[in-house]
């Protein structure tokens, strides 16, 4: 029997695409599926997902927790344990639309929530480091239920298909947003999974990620001594967390971390505080070929590794930035651009909301203070 | 004296027809097996060849074979005839048996059992003669945060520095040739526990300066012109017990650089007498770091014994900044036979053990770890770097470049090949320009095949290599060695 992602390591190949309206302003899913839609042939139907940010702004103070599971047993052992540890404001199954197209798919449902105050205190941890941790015990000690997303105002949504199935699955074309994340999946080995599809994500980051990280040993153990439980065996789970570990954790910028996952050669710094953070986080060093888009509530960061071994373009028209593994999938749904870039290896494309300066709001620590009174 | 029970070792035969007589074979060995009497007579004294192949390598003729002395025993799977020899040996010497170099048994070599992953398809190998390949290598505690001073750091632009080898167990030569190497390839040598030849000073930007349990030549000095500080508490080839330059290899030379008498025996006791725990230890990497105003790394240096996690775990929480962990495939100038060949661990299980409780402690950040003893090759350095060593010492394989025929005598001091000695005469066979050079060749050619290894695995820096055990497949063992070495079996 083949193993489920997760019990094995399995590389993919894969398309991604972004589209953010820098102003906030949202609009539907149609423009993502379109966009993803034209590289349908570097996918091969096994894996397809989306995020989206600015979905939910009734609840923007709730985390909202998409989850899959495999019957009704897991779901009643979750929601025991979610009970526990949130007070659910909303819960409901997420709407879905039943194609031929799609098969097997999980129950899905989604929950607005917030911490208990009680538990919080009693496990010592701050807010986010609390979600987080709730979130890594569902996913690798729960059987059949795995949460899928787990930030404020956001959303993932991915399944086993074509990533444009997908989106006609979870009606996307219903949902507005200011930031779309996709990804088509080409797996070489998994008999699909609804969980290993990308995006991968952790409270607000999300993950789409073509390549496969040569260093993911090195980088995962780096990440398991704080913490971090890697359940999933995917690359892609392994950059949310050097993301997650290296900004919210470490505090570090946004320009840090990317000399950090996709550091300078030697030979090419130019500041001394590339070196020293090269020194300091050599095991964070993304090795491999990769494209990934990052994204946050506040943005984007799209990024090469150091010597460009996967494709990666980039094209703004005023207030829009696109992404994508191919400038067909931009210019299917923007004709007309501005301008069109092919980023450098290790040069990153950023793209913040307006009024933002950083992928994340502020420290952690101020972070967790504007959640607690909200 | 009794009749020697012993038959030679080995055998020295003269092909006649090509020997002219010249002379060289018995110039050249100090062990003066071959003689050439006033009639041409060519003889031999079998019993006094130690196999180091100096004569059959100068011979100008290749007149000279040298091979095992033919002497079956009846067939005996449990007494071999080394074992027979050793007892032979001792009841004609009523003393411990001596060795040299490391434990040559044949207890399985993890090494020869470990394969290396390549990339195909999926993932686009790398070719190292087109794009960057970077080994660069900083070694020590790594724990700063960024908002506080950096630690003082050991950068090497290749993952491998020479072993602690002192001036009296080798010949000044050798430590010249290693040390130019080592500056040549950014790297260091080691100085051992004998001290720090005036010849050598110069060399203080890559030299690692070793505090043993002697003390010998140890001063402010002495620690301030050098890199790095080793505390070395014990040795793969001989864990648990001291060591002893015998007293004809302490030579002038060697008495002045040890600060002894001359031609007295130089005595490494057991433990240091200041350390009797690991509080100790503490204090006296403190000592170091106070006295060396906190500019250089400290490492501690210890042999691979059976509770070495816990250990490397110690070592690391007393301030060291360096672990270098000595397999018992370790080497020496000198040990007791039975300690070489019966204690310690492989180098493979303690490296993978000791980087995994470290990590598990959440203090793997604070210390670089060193592998160290047995390495021979560059696809052993991939293993252990793979394995979770940050970079490795190698000792035996230095010496054979520089000529070393593994003839296990080193502790005779009558080396043929002027490593192991400090005679004069002797040591003046290694030119240290020629020996530099060779070591240089050795190591441009590792890191040659090192690049290789990593660009087909998909890795341009060494720093991804690093306890990427995903890179390794474990082929022939057994399930419990799979999960202690933290690899899955080929195939799987």
């Amino acid at each position: 029997m083949l193993k489920l992602e997760g019990d094995i390591r399995i590389p993919a190949g894969c398309a991604i695409a972004a589209v953010l309206n820098r102003s906030g302003q949202r609009f539907d899913g149609s423009t993502i599926i379109a966009s993803i839609a034209t590289m349908h042939k570097r996918s091969n139907g096994l894996g397809g997902g989306f995020a989206a940010y600015g979905v939910y702004p009734q609840y923007r103070d709730h985390y909202a927790l998409h989850i899959f599971y495999d019957d009704a047993g897991a779901q009643q052992m979750c929601e025991r344990y979610l009970m526990h540890h949130f007070r659910i404001t909303e819960r409901e199954p997420v709407p879905v639309r039943y194609t031929r197209k799609i098969a097997r798919a999980p129950l899905i449902w989604r929950y607005f929530a917030l911490p208990r105050e009680d538990s919080l205190s009693r496990q010592q941890l701050g807010e986010e480091d609390f979600v987080a941790a709730v979130v890594m015990t569902i996913n690798s000690d729960l059987g059949g239920a795995y949460v899928v997303s787990s930030g404020r105002n956001m959303a993932a949504f991915k399944g086993e298909g074509y990533p444009e199935d997908i989106g006609e699955f979870f009606r996307l074309e219903e949902y507005q947003a200011y930031l779309w994340t996709a990804h088509g999946r080409f797996p070489t080995n998994t008999p699909g999974w609804w969980g290993g599809a990308h995006p991968f994500t952790l409270l607000n980051w999300s993950v789409v990620h073509n390549g496969e990280i040569s260093s993911y040993s090195t980088n995962r153990r780096y990440l398991e001594m704080y913490g971090y439980k890697i359940s999933l065996q995917t690359d892609t789970e392994v950059i949310a967390y050097a993301f997650d570990f290296l900004m919210r954790k470490e505090g570090l910028s946004l320009e840090d971390a990317i000399d950090v996952i996709a550091a300078p050669f030697w030979s090419k710094l130019d500041r001394e505080r590339q070196a020293r953070l090269r020194r300091r986080y050599a095991s964070l060093l993304l090795n491999g070929p990769f494209s990934i888009i990052v994204a946050t509530n506040n943005g984007l960061i799209a990024v090469n590794d150091r010597i460009k071994l996967r494709p990666l373009v980039a094209a703004s028209r005023n207030e829009y930035l696109y992404v994508a593994s191919e400038e067909a999938a931009i210019r299917a749904v923007a004709p007309v651009l501005d301008r069109t870039w092919s980023p450098g290896g290790g040069e990153p494309v950023i793209g913040l909301l307006h009024n933002q300066e950083g992928l994340l709001e502020a420290p952690s620590t101020g972070l967790e203070t504007n959640a607690r009174s909200a | 004296m009794t009749l020697s029970l012993l038959t030679p070792a080995f055998s020295v035969g003269r092909n006649e027809e090509r020997c002219i007589r010249c002379g060289v074979c018995v110039n050249q060995c100090i062990n003066q097996v071959h003689h050439l009497d006033e009639d041409g007579f060519m003889w031999v004294t079998e019993k006094n060849c130690v196999g180091c192949h100096r004569c059959a390598v100068l011979c100008p003729t290749q007149a000279l074979t040298i091979t095992r002395f033919p002497l079956d025993f009846r067939p005996n799977q449990y007494w071999s005839a080394d074992s027979l020899r050793e007892i032979y040996r001792q009841a004609e010497s009523g003393g411990v048996l001596l060795t040299g170099m490391g434990n040559p048994r044949p207890y399985r070599s993890y090494f020869d059992h470990l394969l290396l992953n390549a990339s195909q398809v999926t993932n686009p190998s790398i070719d190292p003669l087109r794009e960057p390949m970077e080994l660069t290598t900083y070694l020590g505690d790594h724990s700063a945060g960024l908002s506080e001073a950096e630690k003082p750091l050991l950068k090497l632009e290749i993952p491998v520095m020479f072993s602690a080898m002192s001036y009296g167990a080798v010949s000044l030569n050798v430590q010249k040739s290693l040390a130019r190497a080592a500056r040549e390839m950014v790297t260091y040598w080691n100085t051992g526990e004998g001290g720090l030849h005036d010849e050598v000073k110069e060399y203080a930007d890559c030299t690692i300066v070793q505090v043993a349990s002697g003390r010998f030549g140890v001063s402010p000095d002495y620690l301030n012109n050098a890199a790095a500080i080793e505390i070395k508490i014990g040795q793969g080839a001989k864990p648990g017990i001291g060591g002893h330059l015998p007293a004809e290899k302490v030579s002038p030379g060697v008495a002045q650089t040890r600060m002894i008498p001359a031609w007295s025996d130089a005595i490494s006791p057991a433990p240091h007498h200041d350390i009797y725990s690991i509080e100790d230890l503490a204090q006296l990497i403190e000592t170091i770091k106070v006295a060396t105003d906190f500019q250089k790394p400290v490492a501690v240096k210890v042999a691979a014994v059976h509770n070495i996690s816990a250990i490397a775990s110690g070592i690391v929480r007393a301030g060291a900044d360096i672990v270098a962990i000595d397999g018992f495939r370790g080497a020496t100038g000198a040990a007791p036979l039975r300690i070489r060949d019966n204690i310690g661990i492989p180098i493979e299980m303690a490296i993978a053990q000791v980087d995994q409780r470290l990590r598990d402690e959440g203090i793997r950040p604070k210390a670089s770890l060193v592998s160290a003893g047995g390495i021979r090759n560059s696809a052993d350095v991939v293993k252990i770097l793979a394995l979770g060593a940050d970079a490795v010492y190698i000792g035996t394989a230095a010496l054979v470049a520089l000529g070393c025929h593994l003839c296990q005598t080193c502790f005779t001091g009558r080396c043929n090949w002027g490593i192991a000695t400090t005679d004069r005469q002797l040591s003046k066979r290694l030119n240290p320009e020629i020996g530099a050079m060779r070591a240089i060749n050795l190591l441009k050619a590792w890191e040659h095949e090192i690049k290789e290894m990593m660009g087909g695995m998909g890795i341009n820096a060494v720093d991804s290599l690093r306890g990427n055990r995903l890179m390794l497949k474990g082929i022939g063992l057994e399930q419990h060695e799979l999960d202690l070495l933290g690899v899955s079996p080929a195939g799987a």
